[in-house]
């Protein structure tokens, strides 16, 4: 904290960064280990491919159907993002304005969704959307992925909305606006970065979320990531190339997501927002 | 009563400097103090004076300059290795450690043994007036009562020197005037050597023996309280001590002063090298007076209670700052007068 | 001034039923809650609780048959043991590193692109860190490349307990990493500069100050992490031995589900998985009680 470090202070600190690049390192290698076997013609017994090619790419597209794996990607993660959004942020703006009799039992329901793994209770869920023979479809996906996502756009919300001053609305209401008016004009406008970072957060979680969509989707109603779940674990049938072409196009729309999103956020509120309130 | 701080003679600061990047917060700032002195480091924000003070605690290396208690050199020390009090403006107490824990804790990491650890405590404690606090937590403790502890748990390892950084700045303005006499009267009890820090010029004014004046990085004055009330050696630092009037002006051959038309005398700090100089009346002595030498126009007054504290402006737009014991009304004229004695010349070339 | 007849009370005026509302904060706005917590009753509390009754409807014998079926038989309750065998060390890894390395990290200035970094492997997902560890950790893949040419043997670290471990820690450390560096840079400074100025050394702050501190902050990240890694799926299917060593508790969950079409059967597994969650995630709350007694919290003023 003052003077010049101990040879122990020093080489403590040496070896924290070690392992954290050690870490980095292997991260970085295992994404390039599958980007360079997706451009290579064969890889065996070699530090790098005998030669490159993108024909991959192209008979991945083909074999694994991504045009409409994409497409109904989009469509799963586009609809959870809009209904998050529409259930969330009213729900926010109540949890943050009012304190009614109930609220932290209200609280508490939105941490549950949150804090139990998707496994747990993914498994009863689907049986009741098989029930409600929505399961396989594209809705029964869409209503699965919103069970984590409705509490997170909630619990994210939430101190934005509490940021910003009752006394600017209460001023509003003075001078003549309804509440239509005052959401329109006064609070989305105030709350359009939160919201932004907020459902930018859903849809990077949703390209990534694994367990809901593969418990709940049919063979027509798959994401991207569980096509490409499907595919490795067959993997002595295809081609290890055109496994990994799919894992770049994969990792290409969530990096390219996260990116967009790390604009407007900090990279801790994708973890922390929600944990933090776990811990309030 | 046997807190009491440990003896030494003397602590030196010699040159110190500290940068951070290419701001120099702190630029070549030599001190002596003595065993049982009252230090205030007094200065604007920005000034360097809590930089000063974090050095002297180990908080911040040097960047050039040496600190010696005696004869030993301690910049190289790390601050748990100096033994210094220190108490911070945020109190910094543990939340997790009841308040006697609090104390005790320099005590504990110096391996006393626990029971001379408890006796010692409770004399702290009961020096600061909490004596049935101890088993409370800082939580549940008012701002008034946190600041205590704070100062029970520098004193209790009877440090040679007890480091203070602005400890009542967050306090309301009564419990501040408490605390000062509280302040002082610890300091002599112990009879510790005390160094603390303050942007406020009456709370140095009361507590110090010596003052020391800072403005960007360097000592501008070091002086008793009296001293640099009465004569501050720079104009920035008569400005600061509360010489709300400062007015460009310059000397006539006669030896006066020109302001807006009027003329009134005053008293050099320094020899004047030309005929440029800047003028520092402080606003309670600048008094209403029916044939004094300076006509002002009244622009604003407030009451006070006791009196009037006026602005208003001469005939050439300077704007002047006084007291007045009646009521004026705005846009009249007032005539002032001021005590040569109290109307303070620099030279007027930047200082 | 109306007369005062003795001994009659004044009827009370009652007041309007919105008004009585109002006076719990039951309004307009307070109802804009409903439809997101009517959503998260109907699909998350409901099939919870229809997978709980569920369980004690099997297929075939009495009410608690699952639950005796799943303890009798190795093949099933052994995949506690192997979940526990992989979530425990992988979480208490994850956890305890991460607290060395958010207290170097908090003082770096630059550290969004580190948290950049890692903030990858949590986007990315296990599946694919699954695929990307299956060549990379592979017999002929880059890491035993490397070993060997520094002289050491080749080391079999996929389709086996090793790499689900490896993938767990991957995918864990920068959730844990995250948490703890926001728990710890929300502790004062002050407070270990105040520490420091009594005496205590860099050992004797950390676990004086810092540690009673962070206490709450990681048994929380504990149970998070814990909670987790035992829900481990897709990595110990494609990466781990599913029928061996990572036959972990939701596998047989899903067999259940989609390979038995025993719907009763996955939901008892399942609530044994909750259940088993609980369980640790109590302990973990209980024992931070015992060994930290007196307030935790941010340390703030």
């Amino acid at each position: 904290m003052g003077s010049d470090k101990t040879i122990g202070e020093r080489l403590w600190a040496f070896a924290i960064w070690a392992l954290v690049i050690f870490f980095v390192l292997n991260v970085v290698a295992l994404v390039a280990a599958v980007v360079v076997n997706s451009f290579g013609t064969r890889w065996f017994n070699a530090w790098l491919p005998a030669g490159f090619t993108t024909r991959w790419y192209a008979s991945a597209w083909q074999e694994f159907q991504l045009n409409d794996v994409l497409i109904v990607t989009f469509e799963v993660v586009g609809a959870v993002v809009l209904l998050s959004g529409l259930l969330g942020v009213p729900a926010a703006y109540a949890l943050a304005r009012r304190n009614f009799p109930g609220k932290q039992l209200v609280v508490l329901l939105f941490l549950l969704p949150m804090m139990i793994p998707p496994i747990t209770f993914g498994i009863p869920l689907a049986t009741v959307l098989y029930q409600l023979h929505l399961g396989g479809a594209l809705s029964g996906v869409i209503l699965a992925n919103l069970v984590p996502t409705v509490p997170f756009v909630v619990l994210v919300m939430i101190p934005f909305i509490e940021q910003i001053d009752p006394r600017i609305e209460a001023a509003a209401r003075v001078f003549g606006a309804g509440t239509g008016a005052l959401f329109l004009r006064i609070l989305i406008p105030l709350l359009a970065p939160g919201i932004l970072a907020a459902l930018l957060l859903v849809l990077v979680r949703t390209i990534a979320m694994f367990e809901l969509t593969f418990f709940t989707a049919g063979p027509g109603s798959q994401t991207l990531v569980v096509a490409l779940y499907y595919a490795v674990y067959a993997a002595g049938v295809r081609a290890g190339q055109s496994i990994d072409a799919m894992a770049v196009v994969y990792m290409t729309t969530t990096l390219v997501w996260l990116l967009v999103a790390l604009r407007f956020v900090d990279p801790t509120q994708i973890v922390t927002r929600a944990k933090r309130e776990a811990a309030h | 009563m046997t807190i009491a701080a440990r003896d030494f003679r003397e602590l030196r600061l010699e040159g110190i400097s500290r940068r951070f990047g290419n701001v120099n917060a702190l630029r070549d700032v030599n001190l002596a103090v003595r065993r049982g002195e009252f230090i205030a480091l007094l200065g604007p924000s920005g000034c360097g004076k809590s930089t000063a003070l974090n050095c002297l605690a180990g908080l911040l290396t040097l960047t050039s300059g040496g600190i010696w208690l005696d004869s030993a050199r301690i910049d190289r020390l790390k601050p748990e290795e100096r033994g210094f009090g220190m108490v911070f403006q945020n109190y910094a107490l543990f939340p997790h450690m009841s308040v006697r824990r609090n104390v005790g804790f320099g005590l504990t990491m110096r391996g006393v043994a626990k029971a001379d650890i408890e006796r010692k405590v409770g004399e702290a404690l009961s020096i600061v007036r909490l004596g049935e606090q101890g088993d409370k937590l800082p939580g549940q403790l008012s701002g008034g009562q946190q600041q205590r502890v704070a100062i029970a748990r520098a004193i209790v390892i009877e440090p040679p020197l007890v480091l203070m950084d602005e400890p009542l700045s967050n306090l309301d303005a009564k419990l501040r005037l408490e605390m000062r006499a509280e302040i002082r009267r610890i300091h002599e009890l112990i009879g510790s050597a005390t160094i603390y820090v303050t942007h406020d010029q009456e709370e140095a004014l009361s507590l110090a023996d010596r003052i020391v004046v800072m403005r960007d990085g360097v000592v501008r004055q070091v002086g008793t309280p009296l001293e640099l009330y009465a004569q501050p050696a720079y104009s920035d630092v008569a400005e600061f001590m509360g010489y709300r009037n400062l007015i460009r002006s310059s000397l006539s051959a006669a030896g006066s002063i020109s302001i807006g038309g009027g003329a009134i005398q005053g008293t050099p700090i320094r020899p004047l090298s030309g005929a440029d100089v800047v003028v520092a009346v402080r606003p309670d002595d600048l008094r209403a007076a029916s044939d004094g030498p300076l006509a002002i126009t009244v622009e604003s007054a407030q009451y006070h209670g006791r009196d009037f504290y006026c602005s208003g402006r001469t005939a050439d737009a300077t704007e002047l700052y006084f007291v007045s014991a009646h009521q004026v009304q705005k846009g009249e004229t007032v005539r002032l007068a001021a005590d040569p004695t109290r109307v303070l010349i620099y030279p007027g070339t930047p200082s | 001034m109306t007369d005062h007849v003795a001994g009659a009370a004044p009827a009370p005026e009652r007041l309007p039923v919105r008004v009585r509302l109002a006076l719990y904060e039951i309004d307009a706005v307070t109802l804009l809650v409903v439809p997101a917590v009517l959503f998260v009753v109907a699909l998350f509390v409901y099939p919870f609780v229809y997978g709980f009754v569920l369980s004690f409807q099997p297929k075939a014998g009495a009410w608690f048959a699952n639950y005796a079926r799943f303890f009798s038989d190795p093949f099933l309750y052994d995949t506690i043991g192997a979940t526990f065998r992989l979530a425990i060390p992988a979480t208490l890894i994850s956890v305890v590193i991460s607290v060395p390395v958010a207290m170097r990290v908090r003082r770096m200035r630059h550290r969004r692109v580190l948290t950049t970094v890692l903030v990858i492997p949590i986007t990315l997902g296990t599946v694919l860190i699954a695929e990307g560890l299956l060549t990379y950790l592979g017999p002929q893949g880059w890491f035993n490349r490397t070993l060997v040419l520094f002289g050491f043997e080749k080391v079999r670290l996929i389709h086996n307990y090793t790499g689900v471990m490896l993938s767990l820690i991957l995918s864990g450390f920068p959730f844990t990493f995250l948490l703890t560096l926001s728990y710890i840079t929300g502790i004062d400074p002050s407070l270990e500069q105040a520490a420091s100025t009594l005496g205590a050394t860099a050992r004797a702050r950390f676990w004086h100050i810092l540690m009673p501190l962070l206490a709450q902050g990681l048994a929380i990240n504990l149970c998070l992490s814990f909670v987790q890694t035992f829900s481990v799926f897709p990595s110990a299917v494609l990466l781990g031995a599913p029928a061996g060593a990572t036959r972990v508790i939701s596998i047989a969950a899903y067999q259940a589900a989609y390979e038995q079409y025993d719907s009763s059967m996955a939901s008892a597994i399942a609530m044994i998985m909750g259940f088993c969650q609980l369980l640790v995630v109590l302990l973990i709350l209980t024992a931070r009680k015992f060994v930290y007694r007196g307030a935790a919290g941010s340390g703030k003023g």
